[in-house]
């Protein structure tokens, strides 16, 4: 299961870095987001993917699961969220602004 | 378990969001800041005095010990930088007053720059990786907002560059902590000491250890700081001079922690390729400072060589070197928010960043070109001034360590970044003037009174280091010996 789930993550990693690497602003805002889910996935494969009960003590069961990779990316969901959606809002205003979202065309303002 | 401990994250984190409801009342926000800051400012002293008398303080939330909790330590190198943090954003909020405008302030300005703070100092004080993480994020969220603020084109287009990178950079920060907690199963960064330390060493872990090193060469400046220059010249000048002066700091405490802590059994790999990349960082920045004619971008490959130059001390290891790093890091904090203050107020009153198109400001502007004066001097390394005695203790240590390319090279960039300094100087200072008496643009006293006093700053801290001595004897003790912090963080009483 484990090296299933790594594969996947290869996957999301390549076509994470094919959008990163266009020249159009909102791809590129979709492969962080991608790239994001990929890192997750990743997080919980090293935590180890086994059954287990949920880590309460009343349990009395003979494997638990780890909680703490769960709980890690948790809190970088979150952060990813915030971020991807300051980066849309920045992508809207910098088009409003430049009229482009092509970033090959976005280099050159650098004087205004 | 010492409450205190917490305070220089909570209090601006609570300030900043008491900012956010008073928007429209900038005089409130204003007075409200520079009692926050100094509050900070006191409190960290009182925690440097205390863990001079007790060692190492921890504080463990909600009880639970390390290392299934998150805790939160200090220790004198982080408290020094917290104490440093605190100092250089009150004086620069008080030239932000002056200078930031009224559309700023009513824009959540003040609640950003104390998240910001919040995210930096939590970085400093987080005892664990991933707390480390979170804290990053918090500072570089607050700094895309900074960044980005006021919306001009140059602004919203080097953002989505700033941005890009950071996000990539925090990706790389995720996939090593995913590769560490599956190879040791902990991040509590004392407990992956000792963990790594039992295991020994092994390949596997040095390849984690150089994603960490990617991931804060990235955030530092260090050999990657292609975005840098950009990023750093676009926005107002105070969010120009807090980024100098702050965020690069964090990445290199960052790296310091995490290789003099956890990552220190292979040497011969990770030092040495930090001390290549050190080295070729102040080449590169060396080269950056002298080539440009545009004082911004030549003050912020000035931020590029100190990065190169601070980090020489992590790469040769000793304790001596450890404490020119640390004295050195104090100095480039203050200095480089002067640098970035000067130069800003120097487009300001010109109304270019040319530094051909000025001439002559030093007879308008006496005070403002001695201080430039004093400034270059002092990161030459020129004693009695600030950036002396951290190079000779940088340079000490190379000689024991028998580095003699990385001294040679690092002080070789002193004398760019004299040459570089020197340029602007006769450039935009000496010559014929170029403003006549009648659209002189008047200095505000807000201004120049900032100025003045990290101009004292620089003096104090360069005549006074003997005060500071213990302090930073301290803090390089426990980076030269990790087990006085592991024993602090596992061993201690909570």
């Amino acid at each position: 299961m484990e090296t299933l789930i790594t594969i996947l993550v290869g996957v999301l990693v390549t076509v994470a870095v094919y959008l990163l690497l266009s020249k159009s602003l909102v791809r590129v805002i979709l492969g962080t987001a991608i790239l994001s889910h990929a890192v997750h996935l990743l997080l919980m494969t090293m935590g180890g993917l086994k059954k287990g009960a949920v880590p309460l003590l009343g349990e009395n069961a003979e494997n638990y699961a780890d909680a703490l990779p769960q709980a890690l990316i948790l809190t970088a969901i979150v952060i990813s969220f915030a971020v991807t959606s300051f980066l849309l809002v920045l992508a809207y205003r910098t088009y409003k602004e430049t009229g482009s979202d092509n970033l090959a065309v976005l280099r050159g303002f650098e004087d205004e | 378990m010492n409450n205190i401990v917490v305070m220089p994250m909570v209090v601006p984190l609570l300030t900043g969001i008491l900012l956010v409801f008073l928007r429209s009342q900038v005089k409130i926000q204003q007075l409200l800041s520079i009692f926050s800051i100094i509050t900070t400012a006191v409190i960290s002293v009182y925690i440097l005095n205390l863990i001079q008398e007790d060692g190492v303080l921890r504080i463990d939330f909600g009880g639970w010990m390390p290392p299934y909790g998150i805790s939160f330590v200090a220790d004198s190198f982080s408290v020094l930088l917290v104490l440093t943090t605190a100092i250089v954003t009150g004086i620069l909020l008080i030239y932000a007053f002056s200078s930031i405008g009224r559309a700023h302030e009513n824009m959540f300005f003040y609640p950003f720059v104390f998240f910001l703070i919040a995210g930096v100092n939590g970085s400093f004080l987080t005892g664990d990786l991933f707390n480390l993480f979170v804290c990053f994020e918090v500072m570089l969220l607050s700094s895309y907002v900074l960044i980005t603020l006021g919306g001009r084109k140059v602004q919203l287009v080097e953002s989505i560059k700033y941005i890009s990178i950071n996000v990539l950079s925090s990706w790389f920060f995720l996939v090593g902590i995913a590769y560490l907690y599956g190879t040791v199963g902990t991040l509590n960064m004392a407990h992956l000491s000792v963990r790594i330390a039992e295991v020994g060493q092994g390949p596997l872990l040095t390849v984690i250890s150089i994603i960490f090193l990617l991931v804060f060469s990235l955030k530092s400046g260090l050999l990657l700081y292609f975005w840098l220059p950009g990023s750093y010249s676009a926005p107002p000048t105070v969010v120009a001079a807090l980024f100098g002066a702050l965020l690069t700091k964090v990445g290199i405490y960052a790296m310091f922690r995490v290789f003099t802590l956890i990552f220190y059994h292979e040497q011969g790999v990770t030092h040495l390729l930090i001390g290549i990349m050190a080295a070729l960082t102040m080449i590169g920045g060396s080269i950056g400072a002298i080539a440009y004619n545009d004082v911004r971008q030549i003050v912020s490959y000035n931020v590029v060589i100190a990065v190169g130059f601070i980090l020489v001390g992590l790469a040769v290891s000793t304790e001596i070197a450890f404490q020119g790093s640390i004295y050195y890091l104090i100095h480039d904090m203050i200095i480089k928010a002067l640098l970035f203050l000067i130069a800003g107020t120097m487009v300001y009153l010109t109304g270019t960043a040319r530094i051909e198109q000025m001439s002559g400001l030093i007879r308008n502007y006496p005070l403002l070109g001695w201080l430039f004066f004093i400034t270059m001097l002092s990161l030459a390394g020129i004693p009695p001034l600030s950036g002396f005695i951290g190079k000779v203790y940088v340079g000490q240590g190379a000689i024991e360590a028998g580095s003699y390319l990385l001294l040679a090279i690092a002080f070789l960039s002193s004398i760019f970044v004299l040459y570089s300094l020197l340029r602007i100087f006769m450039n935009c200072f000496w010559g014929e003037t170029i403003i006549n008496e009648d659209d002189d643009v008047p200095l505000k006293k807000g201004m120049l009174i900032p100025l003045v006093l990290f101009g004292i700053l620089t003096i104090v801290l360069g005549i006074g280091a003997e005060g500071l001595a213990p302090y930073v004897t301290d803090a390089a003790r426990t980076l030269a010996n990790p087990e006085i912090y592991i024993d602090a963080v596992l061993n201690g009483e909570g």
